[in-house]
Parts: structure tokens; C-alpha cells; sequence
């Protein structure tokens, strides 16, 4: 493996790190001291340069050995990428999208040569190569979808537009956090969102569909969600909730700097042009609560959130459990001084 | 401003006078990028300069979704109408530079459709056009029923039977020729979409017709984009921004928002998409909904208002924008 990625596990021995690069460039997601849902959207544009906003689809450190992740879990279970007949369009428009986007972005891992619908494409990191016929799903080893996002970090799901509504009818979805792309592919907007706690009475939902709709090709938007999730498990998914449910019981005051992570996932949302669907990239980045107290900033507003977030949530996103044990290790970390707004360190 | 996405330089390639009526105006970049591929039944919005009057009409792209080379949209001349389609017919020539929207679709085709009924009438032909493209692209069935008033005035039928040869029905009213619509939806295979684009009359006559037969209304689509209408002059304050506007009479209220200076949110400035709905603070007087978006209710309240349609009579009008 190049000297540009990390050769790591996310399973068995966890060998998974960040460096200190990756660490100073963590996507922390709370810009104030305390956490309610919100439709906290702003438009995906081109952030500072080695921020995670840096380019449309982020490659980083972690790239390699993620990949290599995905393909595991899928082989164990091929469920984790479906795409409904009708969705293959929407394929195309997304493998496009990606491809385009990291030829640009990053020349010196990924190159895209179109001579009209024959396209080469080069992808240095991963040492693939490939010639194609564009909409042509014979000609790749799999569908459009899965070809391109198993050669893209981040869960990606396909909603289809239709009677007002969006519907989740397509996915590759292998760095969950505890949803199965198996059970929901199908639903409306509010049927695969209807396990979220208090933010329908929030009305949060009604007003995320209405903008959504309305979301134009060429702008698209991005927003911030999080849990909490022990070891650096990037499949968290109901489907293996057996064999890492149990970890949350083997925590202890010793080991909860190394293995409490918070999990960030960074959600943009594409329209796309052909087939008039969404495109919603979930990218997860993992922090280790011992590499995340070295921020004072974060360390301070991570205990002030999980002190007062309330127990719905705690318990909606998997942690009320460990909760204490999460904030006696924050609270020497927290000296009660007040923080800046925003996201950024002091 | 609508929702951000970057507005498209282009220049006038090419004015084509298709009938009495009608002309098509075909757009190429200015800056020589690729146009954005689009899917069939999507539209732009036109930014017109007439005479330091700004006009922003939606007109449905009719050339081939994945053709990057340029867009090619079709004007019918509304002699009646505010001014934006005898603009365009009157004014805009061959390497005039002008100014496009990103395509929005706010008519799409349903993917999962097993087969796809096309009912057109008149200028409502345009976005099957772009459509019956991109479905023979892919491989779609389809069959288009287009009406039109003589073939004199039956626009691209000649090209469309071209194409598509046998699954083109031509219906002219001169000839007293009409669809014969219930023999026509009761011969359908299962899994059939209805698309209707055209006059107010046809749209409503085939959903009232397919419901009659219990066709899903989730299977019949339709298309209308109400053109501004023209009426009184009016004032309206803009609590937000702090300024008060007059309206004049072939001007929508979204449209002299914007000539103030405010920034004001659309997509379809034809009442459809309901992206301008506006909160109404304070209403002395009628509010004249024109839209096809706020339901009976919300009409009824006079507390919102779709400025890129409805208009206003009476003493004051203040909206929170």
C-alpha cells in the first residue's frame, strides 16, 4: 500500500488510526454547546483547502482499507447493495457524478478519458482500470452503482422522485449506523425516517421534504449527522447487531479513551441529471474520545453535549448505556470555560 | 434567486420559424463548457431584458436530454399575454446573448412505468419531445397522442412521425378529429402511465376521464404552466427588506420583488412547484390566487401568497419577504 493510505482493520484486531493530519482536519460536528435535531443543511461548496469539504466526494487516509472493508462485508452479505430495476439510470448519473468529480479533484489517483459513450478509467490507489460502453451495464463487471461506490467511501443511497415523495429504491450500504438499506428499500421519506425520536413532532421532517423536492442539479447541499460507536466498526448494521451489540457491555473506565469513538457522518445530497433522482452520499468518520480530548475546544463541548443530551436521543443513538462511563472520562477534560461558536478549534 | 445553482451563459444559435405561430430558439454556451445533461420533461427559465423590463418565462427543453451540445426550447406567440413570448418572437435574433436557469423537471417521466401514454396538445407537444428522445434512448415503449388545431399548425409532426413512425397519432381539429380517449385508456396494458401536456380543458378532461375508469391518479400526470396573468396595478410592502413596490399591470408580483432588488425564491414562476409561497402578514382587501398550489384553505385564509402568479386589490398588502 502506497505511503498516501493507511493498511488497517475495522474488524478483529481494530488496527484502524488516525494520523495527527487526520485528526486536525475531523469533521467535529457540533457548532455549539449542546445538540437538537435541525435541518441543518447549507450548500456542499468547495471548503478550505485540506478540510473534508475540500472536494465534492473526500478521499482520505483511510481510503484503501475501507474499500477493502466494504468488499468484505458484501461478500459476507450481498444484500448490502440493491438497486430496483428502474433505478439503473440513476446509476449512471451517480457513477458519472463520482467519476467526474475525482478525476478532477485528484488527477494524481483517478483519471476519466471519454471519447463519447467509451470511456477509460483509471483508479491508481485501488489498481483498476477500466474501458466501458457509458450506459452499457454490460460492459462493467457489475451495475453502474455498485462498480463506483465500491471504489468510494461512504454509504450511498438512490431516491427516486415521484408523487411528491421521494423513495429509497436503491444502495450500497456497508458503514451503517444501525439502519438496514434491506428492510427500508422501498419506503416514502417519512417511512425509513419514522424510527427518528421527537424530530417529526418537530415538524423537521415535513420541512426536509419540501426542500428536498425542490433540490436543483448542479447545487447540491450537505449537513452533519453523529452517534456514538464502540471500536472502530464501520458496519454497524442490524443485520450483524450480534456480533457487535455485545461490545457496548465490555467498556470499561480503562479502555473507553481507545474505544469510544464518535462516529460522524457527513450527508450530502446530489440531484441528478438524467434520471431527475437523489443522490445521498453518507460519509462516516470514526474519532477515538482519547484523540478527540486532544482538541480542547472538543473536549469541552463533547462533554457539555453528551451531559445534557436528552435521554430519547441517548438512547435512540445507542449510547445511553455508557453514558457515564463516556462522561467521567470527559468531565476532567471540561474546566467550564465558555467556547467560541462554530465548529472550528479556538 | 432560485436555490443557488449557477445560471448558464449563453448565446441565441439559432431562431427557426416552425409555423404562424410558433418559433424554436436553439442556445449554445458562451463559455464553451458542455450544457448539463437533463431529463426529458424539464424546463428552464428564459432571463429576458425587454426594453429594461425583466422577464423570466419557463419554457420545457425540447432537444435530446443527453445532447451537451446546446438546448433548443419552442415559443407560441400569445398576442394577449404580458409581453415575455412576443419578446422572444419579436426581439431575440441569431447571437444575442442571453441568460438560462439550470433545467428543473418538475414533470418527469415515472421510471417504473411499464409502458408510456403521451397525450399532447398544441405548444404542449415540447416536453414529450425531449422525452420520446430519451425513452427511445433507453429503450422505453411509448405511443404519443397529439392533437393539434390544422396540420398547418401541427409542429413537428412530420420530424415526430419520422422518428417514431406508427406510435405518432395525429388528430386535427379541422377535421373534427379527436382522441378517442376512452377506447384509448381502456386498451392499455397494465403498468401504463398517462402524461397530458396542453390546454387547461384537455388536462382536466383526461384526469376526469381516467378517474371515471379508475385509473390510480398516481398513474396520470400532467403538465400546466399558467402564464402571469395581466390585471390592475397594485402596491405591496416587503416587511423584511422594508420596502414598499408597486406591481404594474403586466408585470407578476415576483417579478417587480425582484426589480426591487430582493432576492425571492422560485423555480416554475408558473404556480405549479410552490417554491415562492410567501407569508402574508397583513391583507386589506382580495387577494386573486392564480396558483395550483395552496389548497382551498390556505386560499381562503389570505395568509400566503404565490407571488409568481397571483396578484392583489385593495388597500394593503404586506408580505414577510
Amino acid at each position: 500500500m502506497s505511503l498516501d493510505f493507511n493498511d488497517e482493520t475495522f474488524r478483529g484486531d481494530f488496527t484502524y488510526r488516525n494520523s495527527a493530519r487526520a485528526i486536525k482536519r475531523f469533521p467535529f460536528p457540533f457548532p455549539e454547546d449542546s445538540y437538537m435535531y435541525s435541518v441543518n443543511m447549507e450548500p456542499h461548496v468547495p471548503g478550505p483547502v485540506g478540510s473534508v469539504f475540500e472536494h465534492m466526494f473526500d478521499v482520505d487516509e483511510h481510503y484503501v482499507s475501507e474499500m477493502r472493508d466494504r468488499a468484505q462485508v458484501l461478500a459476507d452479505d450481498p444484500l448490502r447493495c440493491q438497486s430496483l430495476p428502474h433505478m439503473e439510470l440513476a446509476g449512471w448519473d451517480l457513477l458519472e457524478l463520482i467519476m467526474e468529480s475525482k478525476a478532477r479533484d485528484y488527477p494524481h489517483w483517478f483519471s476519466l478519458h471519454r471519447d463519447g459513450n467509451q470511456w477509460h478509467w483509471i483508479n491508481r490507489p485501488l489498481q483498476i482500470e477500466q474501458r466501458f460502453t457509458f450506459m452499457d451495464a454490460s460492459t462493467l463487471p457489475c451495475g453502474p452503482m455498485e462498480y463506483i461506490t465500491r471504489q468510494t467511501q461512504g454509504d450511498f443511497t438512490l431516491q427516486d422522485q415521484r408523487d411528491d415523495d421521494l423513495w429509497i429504491e436503491a444502495g450500497m450500504v456497508t458503514t451503517q449506523a444501525d439502519w438496514s438499506l434491506d428492510f427500508d428499500i422501498g419506503m416514502s421519506f417519512k417511512q425509513w425516517h419514522a424510527p427518528v425520536p421527537l424530530a417529526h413532532q418537530a415538524g423537521i421532517f415535513d420541512r426536509a421534504l419540501k426542500f428536498l423536492l425542490k433540490l436543483q442539479h448542479g447545487a447540491p447541499v450537505r449537513r452533519f449527522n453523529w452517534t456514538m460507536t464502540v471500536d472502530p466498526l464501520l458496519d454497524t448494521s442490524p443485520e450483524n447487531y450480534p456480533k457487535w451489540g455485545p461490545s457496548k457491555t465490555t467498556m470499561t473506565p480503562e479502555t473507553v479513551g481507545r474505544r469510544q469513538h464518535l462516529r460522524v457522518e457527513l450527508q450530502t445530497l446530489h440531484r441528478l441529471p438524467r434520471s431527475n433522482a437523489i443522490a445521498f452520499p453518507i460519509r462516516c468518520y470514526l474519532i477515538s474520545f482519547q484523540d478527540l480530548v486532544t482538541v480542547p475546544k472538543w473536549a469541552r463541548r463533547m462533554h457539555r453535549v453528551v451531559r445534557d443530551i436528552p435521554d430519547e436521543l441517548a438512547t435512540y443513538k445507542g449510547f445511553i448505556r455508557n453514558k457515564a462511563l463516556m462522561l467521567d472520562y470527559l468531565a476532567p477534560f471540561d474546566d467550564g470555560l465558555p467556547t467560541s461558536p462554530g465548529f472550528a478549534p479556538e | 434567486m432560485s436555490v443557488g445553482a449557477p445560471k448558464i451563459p449563453v448565446v441565441v444559435a439559432e431562431v427557426i420559424e416552425v409555423n404562424a405561430l410558433i418559433k424554436r430558439f436553439r442556445f449554445v454556451r458562451r463559455d464553451g463548457l458542455a450544457m448539463p445533461v437533463f431529463s426529458g420533461g424539464a424546463h428552464v427559465v428564459v432571463e429576458m431584458d425587454d426594453h429594461g423590463t425583466r422577464r423570466m418565462n419557463p419554457y420545457s427543453l425540447m432537444s435530446a436530454p443527453g445532447d451537451t451540445s446546446g438546448y433548443e426550447i419552442s415559443v407560441r406567440r400569445d398576442e394577449a399575454g404580458r409581453g415575455g413570448s412576443l419578446y422572444m418572437h419579436n426581439h431575440v435574433r441569431a447571437g444575442m446573448e442571453m441568460v438560462l436557469s439550470q433545467p428543473v423537471n418538475l414533470f418527469p417521466l415515472d421510471a417504473r412505468a411499464k409502458k408510456h401514454l403521451l397525450i399532447a396538445g398544441g405548444i404542449g407537444i415540447t416536453p414529450f419531445v425531449a422525452q420520446m428522445a430519451q425513452l427511445e434512448a433507453m429503450g422505453g415503449r411509448f405511443e404519443l397522442h397529439y392533437s393539434v388545431r390544422s396540420p398547418a399548425l401541427g409542429a413537428y409532426v412530420d420530424h415526430l412521425r419520422g422518428r417514431y413512425g406508427a406510435r405518432v397519432h395525429v388528430y386535427h381539429d379541422a377535421f373534427d378529429e379527436k382522441i378517442d380517449l376512452a377506447n384509448l385508456l381502456k386498451t392499455q396494458p397494465l403498468g401504463t402511465h398517462v402524461y397530458v401536456c396542453g390546454p387547461k380543458g384537455m388536462i382536466a378532461w383526461v384526469h376526469a376521464t381516467a378517474r371515471a375508469m379508475g385509473w390510480p391518479d398516481r398513474a396520470v400526470h400532467s403538465e400546466e404552466f399558467l402564464a402571469p396573468p395581466v390585471g390592475l396595478a397594485f402596491d405591496v410592502s416587503l416587511a423584511a427588506s422594508g420596502k414598499t413596490i408597486t406591481v404594474q399591470p403586466n408585470q407578476s408580483l415576483l417579478e417587480a420583488i425582484e426589480a426591487a432588488g430582493v432576492d425571492a425564491p422560485y423555480l416554475c414562476r408558473g404556480g405549479a412547484c410552490g417554491q415562492c409561497e410567501t407569508d402574508v402578514l397583513r391583507c386589506e382587501g382580495h387577494i386573486e390566487h392564480n396558483d395550483h398550489w395552496l389548497s382551498d384553505d390556505q386560499k381562503a385564509s389570505h395568509t400566503k401568497i404565490m407571488p409568481c402568479v397571483s396578484r392583489f386589490r385593495g388597500a394593503g398588502l404586506v408580505l414577510d419577504r
